[in-house]
């Protein structure tokens, strides 16, 4: 007979944990590549611009 | 726009899997705590993140003494980025700490000394944002982040040292915990593993974030600078 009591189960709350910790990071991840992408789609339309300007 | 440097890709690369071996590291090597159960898992990643969070804030009030002495605009986007992950982190950090303190203490959520200081610095960094949106010249706009990440900074300090100072129920890892701490445990050599591993490997994580941001706002700059020479 052991006098030991288990640990209470708190994994839903482990699994939240690291779901919301991914996915934060997963959603700053892919902002980067959105906004990188959209600043050298920028460029790439002004070098154009300026290339017939001058 | 440079092509992406190699480093660069080759510490995405080992960002990834040190994150894979952090997460390995705390979900299945370290043991089962006896009194909280599987929710104490989070505390890895909790005290990774609020590393990392603080780092970026410290980072980013350095740089902005970079930019008061040589006044070069290439730190106002280093500081940028150090804010802006460091954000990302905190923001993480106070999240997972809710998570874990609802089925310790009872409560997603209280008015200690350590939550209400992390509260008040992640505050203080949301409003620097705010703030130089309002700002149209781009040196006001630096020379005023400069200032105020240079203040902002002494609240990460407070809010380390804040469990140890305080009367505080916030548990102290590394040191001694104040009287009224609930939730404090003592680590195994197994747990010691996972923790450091994780505060490494966040280390690196933030350093590869931390030069992809830099490369962004280096961009931004770029495209900027052209579209004020076509308007001319």
């Amino acid at each position: 007979m052991s006098f030991l009591t288990p640990p209470p189960d708190t994994s839903g709350y482990m699994i939240a944990g690291y779901a919301i910790a991914f996915g934060v990071m997963l959603l700053y991840v892919i902002s980067l590549a959105v906004r990188f992408r959209s600043l050298q789609q920028d460029l790439m339309t002004l070098q154009d611009l300026d290339e017939t300007k001058s | 726009m440079k092509s992406k440097p190699f480093t660069l890709t080759i510490l995405d690369i080992v960002s990834l899997i040190l994150l894979g071996i952090s997460t390995y590291l705390a979900l299945v090597f370290a043991p089962t705590e006896a009194v909280m159960g599987q929710v104490q898992r989070v505390f890895y990643f909790h005290v990774a993140t609020a590393w990392v969070g603080m780092l970026g804030f410290i980072a980013a009030g350095l740089t902005g003494i970079a930019y008061l002495r040589s006044g070069n605009l290439k730190w106002d986007h280093i500081e940028v980025a150090a804010v802006e992950i460091s954000l990302v982190f905190f923001f993480l950090a106070i999240v997972l700490g809710a998570i874990w303190a609802r089925p310790v203490w009872n409560t997603w959520w209280t008015w200690d000394p350590r939550l209400t200081t992390a509260a008040i610095t992640e505050l203080i960094y949301i409003a620097y944002f705010m703030l130089r949106q309002g700002i149209e010249d781009p040196e006001r706009r630096a020379r005023f982040g400069a200032v105020y990440t240079l203040i902002g900074a002494v609240s990460v300090p407070i809010t380390f040292m804040a469990i140890r100072l305080f009367r505080t129920i916030h548990p102290v890892v590394i040191g001694t915990p104040s009287a009224e701490a609930q939730g404090g445990f003592n680590m195994t050599g197994d747990m010691k593993t996972a923790f450091f591993f994780a505060l490494f490997a966040f280390t690196i994580i933030f350093i590869d974030l931390f030069w992809n941001r830099i490369r962004l706002g280096e961009l931004a700059d770029q495209v900027e600078q052209l579209k004020l020479k076509i308007m001319r």
